[in-house]
């Protein structure tokens, strides 16, 4: 099995909400999207499924930072997750996948990974 | 080898402490523990009894359980007196049967004297000590108009008290020249008389009562020496206490020439198998009328009869603090100066009322005694001088002036000596604390559990606060109060900040005042602050990051990522045209519907996507949010009230409603809870809740600080018969600082118990405006009230704040993959997670 990744757009930068997190689906999965304005870089995007409880919930937690590193807390049971990343303060051996972000204009694209199956030509 | 038997006469207060006090310890294994009760109750707090009155019950008051004996493997006889004692046999009788016994101890406590007036037997004549006295009064008290206390001590104004809180006229009759003879010199009585007569009770000294007759109007008519009378509808008499020593006398123990089972060092009668503790005992001449020393003679014979060579009684402390009819009196140690050679600092300012004295050793350098009356706030600090023989400061005299005029320095706990007793009802002296914390207790709580300080009377928790505190200090534990790593103040500072520089957002706040960008801990609370400061919608674009998930969608976060719907219902009353569209929709979007225990419904299972549509259609048909998801007022509950019940005496229904209506926006550190019962069967459970509210015949009594949940607290009573405007403005004050002082996710139970000087202190502020910042906290939640929106109906009007509300923002038709569903019972429901 092979990868190859592409930059999909996932949204605009209306669409953003600042100091907080919008979700967005991607070929990889549902990806969580923040928007921090006082940082520099200003966009984090990980993984949208909590691996506590595997539901696709973290977009919709509260962003800050913890000893300097950015994080989202999971809304559902609260561990905190480096938007950096991906790792869980709480418990370093659960880490959810990290995404790249890229600011095209009005459009923010990810990168993504997307596995093939068969070989490409 | 057979076990032994000890038997207990009394199951009183000291009794029981001596029972908890023994079975705790190695002797109780090589004994089978029987005791006696005369009363049908276990064992209750008498101290409290007069809340008897104010709502408590025998189990609030009730020192230990039934269990508790059971699984102690103590045999209780309650309702059992015992009739005699045989020493030679060592056998007790009672009306049941008769029990040997190997040590026999006697709890017997003492009983109400009555004075031999000529028709003292009249059926309205009552004493003040049993619950069934209570009883008794309380029936006594319907119909009647007026009560006379006879006897103007401790327990006479309590029981005044008592009256006045049945709706009598209440009265004193006292035989000496002023009130509390005993604790008090001329001037605190006569100070203490000027206050009680302003509250309504009626004083009358110097008289001796010869005669109770049939009265002409009223049911009774007292005749006095000096050929006055007075008219009344019953008497009660608290003109002392007798030591209870029948039995001992009739088993020919030796008996003080007033009264009193003689006992030794070691609370051991002339009996050496018989022992007395408590009120019936007498120690070198004297009687102990306080359940402190009580208690300290119940150690003393535990640890005597394991053996314990050093175990003695010395002798206790009797100085008092309490609150009379709302006046603070205060007597320390020696407080008539009959200490040769002492000498007085006097402080009277009869325009406030308040009075206190100093007694000083003739060198003036230690305190001897002390009297205060009006204001108790001295009184740790005296009682410390006196009882540890601390040097006096020079100056002396500003330990009793008030603060304003140079101002008390008060000791700090640093100044008190390790021996210092800081809790006299256990016993718990500065070296127990110490060593509390020195063996593993981090704060105040673990103290108190270590070592059962301040779980008595409850006068020594500032105390022992301020010792824990500076403790703490010293071992390096730093008492940190700040809120996270953001920023270094608690929230009750946060709040200050934000209230009183006009700080409107959570960015503005942490650059003036933290530092980074915040977390999911302060973030909400800031958030919280702002609303309950400001109260702008809390999805405006610089709340919405500030808030949990729950509340930035405006509804609770199911363990799959949906949502559950909860529409205000106030006080549970709902049309049937309301409660067809709420199928309605849950039918339509194929929600699980569950009736809550709230009074209300909740529709599970929508997603994000869904909920501004179907909060649309709830708001058409009149619904408004529930705000089932914030810090703030979930439901006011009520039962049917006196529209359709036939024991209802005030309408709860609309109260309650009027109750959801008013407080439904406000913000809060924690959820907070009411409820309101239409009569005194209580069925909407309101001492359970923050706010409780029980109907009476003249109005409402207010409840405050209860607690269902995981630490559940019965609420306490507050106020009484309030009118609706009462009611209406004591709620608000009680919320408002509330909201102000609050620790984040503090539940007002926790807040109030942590408040320094608790209930007591909360009802000055509320109920007194000790503060003066009453009117203050009534406009700001008058404010909170006029500018109520239902965030619903703002967020789904408004299409900015509607864009929130997708699922996926790339993918409006997706539907979450992971949502899996079954049905249950007819209903959907989430697949169990596999693992
Ligand atoms: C729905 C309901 C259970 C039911 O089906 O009856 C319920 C459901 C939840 N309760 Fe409750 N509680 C419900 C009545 C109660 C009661 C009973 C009452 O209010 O009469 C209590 C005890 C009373 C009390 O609070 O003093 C109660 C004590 C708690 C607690 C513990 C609070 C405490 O001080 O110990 C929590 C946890 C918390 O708030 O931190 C909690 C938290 C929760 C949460 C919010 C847990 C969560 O964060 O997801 C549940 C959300 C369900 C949802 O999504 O809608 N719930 N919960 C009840 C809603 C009543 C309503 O109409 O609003
Ligand atoms: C209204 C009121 C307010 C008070 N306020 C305070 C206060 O603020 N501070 C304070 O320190 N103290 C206060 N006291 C005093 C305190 O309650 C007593 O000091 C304490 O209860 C004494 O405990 P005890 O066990 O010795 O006696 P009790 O608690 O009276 O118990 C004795 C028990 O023995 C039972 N008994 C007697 N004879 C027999 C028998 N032959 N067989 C079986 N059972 C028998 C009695 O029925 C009773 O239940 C107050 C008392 C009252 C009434
Ligand atoms: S008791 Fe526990 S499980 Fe039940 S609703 Fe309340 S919080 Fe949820
Ligand atoms: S002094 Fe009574 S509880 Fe401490």
């Amino acid at each position: 099995m092979k990868t190859r990744t592409r930059w999909d757009a996932v949204c605009e930068v209306s669409d953003l909400i600042p100091d907080s997190g919008i979700a967005v689906w991607t070929e990889d999965g549902p990806v969580a999207l923040f928007y921090l304005p006082d940082r520099l870089p200003a966009l984090f995007a990980i993984s949208h499924t909590d691996p506590f409880s595997g539901s696709n919930v973290l977009a919709r937690g509260i962003t800050g930072d913890l000893n300097g590193e950015p994080v989202v807390a999971s809304p559902l049971y609260k561990q905190h997750f480096s938007l950096r990343s991906g790792e869980c303060l709480e418990d370093p051996s659960v880490q959810v996948p990290v995404y790249r972000v890229l600011l095209d204009g009005d459009r923010v694209r990810l990168e993504i990974s997307v596995a093939r199956s068969e070989v490409a030509a | 080898m057979s076990k032994k038997n000890l038997i207990v006469i009394g199951n009183g207060m000291v009794g029981h402490h001596f029972l908890e006090q023994f079975a705790a310890s190695p002797a109780a294994r090589d004994f089978e523990i029987r005791v006696f009760g005369e009363e049908k109750h276990l064992a209750y707090d008498r101290v409290h009894l007069s809340e008897y009155f104010t709502g408590s019950t025998h189990a609030d008051l009730a020192m230990g359980t039934p269990d508790w004996y059971a699984e102690s493997g103590i045999v209780l006889h309650l309702g059992e007196p015992v009739t005699g004692i045989d020493r030679d046999t060592r056998t007790v009788t009672t009306p049941e049967g008769s029990y040997t016994y190997d040590e026999l101890v006697l709890a017997t406590g003492s009983y109400p004297f009555v004075p031999p007036i000529e028709g003292r037997e009249h059926p309205a004549c009552f004493v003040y000590r049993t619950l069934e006295d209570l009883d008794a009064i309380r029936a006594s008290a319907q119909g009647g108009e007026t009560g006379v206390v006879v006897g103007g001590g401790l327990l006479g104004l309590e029981a005044a008290n008592a009256l006045k809180s049945l709706g009598l006229n209440a009265h004193v009759v006292e035989f000496a020249p002023r009130l509390m003879p005993v604790q008090l010199d001329d001037d605190g009585g006569a100070v203490l008389r000027q206050k009680i007569e302003e509250l309504g009770v009626q004083v009358h000294t110097e008289k001796a009562t010869t005669t109770i007759v049939e009265g002409e109007e009223t049911r009774l008519r007292m005749n006095f020496s000096d050929d006055s009378h007075l008219d009344t509808d019953l008497i009660v008499f608290s003109a002392g206490i007798r030591p209870q020593d029948t039995l001992a006398r009739q088993c020919g123990l030796d008996i003080g020439e007033r009264g009193g089972i003689v006992v030794d060092n070691r609370c051991t009668t002339s009996d050496p198998h018989i022992h007395a503790i408590g009120e019936c005992a007498l120690w070198n001449g004297r009687i102990f009328g306080l359940v402190a020393p009580g208690y300290t003679m119940a150690r003393t014979l535990a640890a005597a009869l394991n053996n314990d060579e050093e175990a003695a009684f010395t002798g206790a402390d009797m100085s008092t603090k309490l609150k009379l009819l709302g006046v603070d009196v205060g007597s320390i140690g020696d407080a008539h100066g009959q200490t040769p050679g002492a000498r007085n600092i006097r402080y009277n300012d009869e325009q406030a009322g308040h009075y206190r004295r100093m007694v000083v050793s003739g060198d003036g350098k230690k305190l001897l005694g002390a009297i205060m009356v009006g204001d108790n706030h001295y009184y740790d600090t005296l009682l410390q001088y006196a009882l540890n023989g601390i040097d006096l400061p020079d100056h002396a005299e500003s330990l009793i002036l008030p603060a304003s005029q140079g101002g008390a320095p008060s000791l700090g706990p640093d100044a008190l000596p390790d021996t210092a007793s800081i809790c006299s009802c256990h016993n718990v002296t500065k070296v127990d604390i110490c060593g509390a914390l020195d063996s593993g207790c981090t704060d105040l709580g673990g103290v108190k559990a270590e070592t059962r300080a301040s779980t008595g009377c409850g006068g020594c928790a500032a105390l022992l606060k301020n010792v824990v505190d500076s403790e703490l200090e010293k071992r390096g534990v730093e008492v940190n109060t700040d809120i996270c790593e953001h920023f270094p103040y608690s929230r009750q500072e946060l709040f200050h900040l934000v209230k009183v520089n006009g700080i409107r957002t959570f960015r503005g706040l942490i650059r003036q005042y933290g530092k980074g960008h915040g977390c999911d801990i302060c973030k909400p609370a800031v958030g919280s602050i702002l609303a309950t400061c400001w109260n702008d919608h809390i999805l405006a674009t610089d709340h919405v990051p500030l808030q949990d998930t729950n509340d930035t969608f405006l509804a609770n976060m199911q363990k799959n990522g949906t949502y559950s719907i909860v529409p205000r219902v106030p006080g549970g009353e709902i049309t049937p045209d309301k409660l067809i569209v709420l199928g309605e929709v849950a039918r339509d979007y194929n929600l699980y519907t569950k009736i809550t225990g709230g009074q209300r419904v909740d529709l599970f299972g929508a997603t994000l996507s869904q909920l501004p549509e179907i909060w649309e259609k709830l708001i058409a048909a009149g619904f408004e949010t529930g705000h089932a998801y914030g810090k703030s007022l979930r439901t006011v509950k009520s039962c049917v009230g006196s529209t359709w019940c036939r024991y209802g005496v005030q309408d709860s229904v609309g109260m309650a409603i009027f109750l959801e209506n008013r407080y439904k926006g406000l913000r809060s550190p924690h959820k907070i809870k009411m409820a309101v019962s239409g009569c005194t069967r209580e069925c909407a459970e309101a001492q359970s809740k923050d706010i409780g509210v029980i109907a009476t015949d003249k109005g409402w009594n207010l409840y405050v600080c209860g607690n269902g949940g995981m630490r559940p607290r019965h609420a306490d009573l507050f106020a009484t018969d309030l009118t609706d405007e009462e009611l209406v403005r004591t709620i608000d004050r009680v919320l408002m600082f509330y909201v102000r002082t609050a620790d984040r996710l503090q539940r007002t139970s926790v807040w109030m118990e942590n408040l320094e000087g608790g209930l007591d202190y909360l009802k000055d502020v509320v109920l007194e405006d000790s503060l003066g910042i009453g009117a203050e906290l009534e406009e700001h939640m008058e404010d909170i009230v006029g500018t109520y929106q239902c965030e619903w109906k703002t967020a789904v009007e408004d299409p900015e704040k509607r864009k929130r509300f997708r699922e996926f923002v790339n993918a409006p038709e997706k539907t979450d993959p992971v949502q899996q569903w079954t049905t249950e019972r007819n209903q959907r429901r989430p697949v169990a997670e596999s693992s």
